[in-house]
């Protein structure tokens, strides 16, 4: 598998790489989404950490989430050379050689998950650890090219920051954060899949199994609305189950039926230009939107409610 | 493997940021140690 993945990757680089590549190769983007959940799950924690210790946690879980991100392009280089928005990464576009980047992202990694441990706790460093490894090895390596349930399952590697977070400062996990990461677990396919309809051709060109190319737009659209129920209910629950205050439930609440609403819109849409997809292209801008403010309720109904 | 003029400078270039990337990067890991040690001893 991985000598297969090594046959279309880019004649080697002549000149080493810049520093700025290798900050690219970390995804930095999606950072920024790991790293503000992990830090949300470290905050609502029952237990407070001291700050240098709570830095360092965020900063393990950003390392780790950068070598995941590392290791996904040293193994998809051949794919990232066949689409638009990924042709110009560090090893598509030949600034690069793939062993530097494997070696980046193994040491990346390796180090995440040691500091962890020795400065916060194993339970951490491990759920850490199985993030890294679930993301590269079940995510990237089984079923990216295999099923359109990838990022269903794939989602889970996205889930796990909160918990870590969480981890990281009570040495334990408990319900809150794991209905958290259910919450992030159901949200990860009517986000990505909304993308999916509109840049189709793009995944289907690259000939990864995406849903909307292997099952069609109708059954994907529908998929959209069925995840979107149980997540608005892994949403609300921390409230229902009396772990969260009004502020998170009633801004949760209000969050998940304008999400389904948004996923509502999708699911009985029957335009098939990607141009014309408007419903899609909202309900993707705002599930973005809806994780980053959900989990900041989550910090402000603890700080003002404490 | 011979280098032109100018990808020699470009090699030269980017070795000498990649060099003070890595110092930065490991000066802030001696403090970062040093806060670590601290605050585990308090």
């Amino acid at each position: 598998m991985i000598a297969m993945a090594s046959k279309a990757y880019p004649a080697a680089t002549v000149v080493s790489a810049d520093w700025r590549d290798f900050l690219a190769l970390t995804k930095p983007r999606v950072l920024t989404l790991v790293v503000f959940t992990g830090l949300c799950g470290l905050l609502v924690a029952p237990q407070s950490i001291h700050p240098v210790l709570g830095f360092t946690a965020v900063l393990c879980i950003a390392l780790g989430a950068g070598a995941a991100g590392a290791l996904n392009q040293w193994y998809e280089a051949d794919l990232d050379t066949m689409m638009a928005r990924t042709a110009n990464r560090p090893l598509p576009a030949g600034r690069m050689d793939r062993q530097t980047a494997l070696h980046f992202g193994v040491g990346l990694g390796s180090f995440s998950v040691l500091l962890m441990g020795l400065a916060l706790n194993v339970l951490a460093a491990a759920i850490l650890a199985v993030s890294i490894l679930f993301y590269v090895v079940v995510y990237t390596v089984w079923l990216k090219r295999r099923t359109p349930q990838n990022i269903v399952i794939g989602g889970a590697a996205g889930a796990f920051p909160a918990l870590i977070g969480w981890a990281a400062a009570t040495g334990r996990v408990d319900m809150l954060p794991v209905l958290l990461f259910a919450l992030v677990f159901l949200w990860t396919p009517p986000h990505f899949w909304a993308l999916a309809l509109f840049i189709n051709s793009d995944y289907a060109r690259a000939g990864v199994p995406m849903m909307p190319a292997v099952v069609g737009q109708r059954a994907t659209r529908i998929q959209v609305l069925l995840y979107t129920v149980p997540m608005a209910i892994a949403a609300v629950a921390p409230w229902a189950m009396g772990l969260t205050g009004a502020i998170y439930g009633i801004g949760a609440s209000l969050l998940s039926g304008i999400f389904l609403l948004l996923s509502a819109q999708v699911g009985f849409s029957r335009e098939s230009d990607p141009a014309k997809m408007k419903p899609e292209r909202r309900l993707f801008a705002f599930s973005i939107l809806y994780l980053f403010v959900i989990f900041g309720l989550l910090v402000a109904d603890k700080v003002l409610l404490a | 493997m011979t280098f032109t003029p100018e990808e020699q400078t470009e090699i030269r270039r980017r070795q000498k940021s990649r060099a003070l990337v890595t110092a930065l990067i490991l000066g802030g890991l001696v403090i970062l140690f040093y806060g670590i040690s601290i605050a585990k001893m308090l």
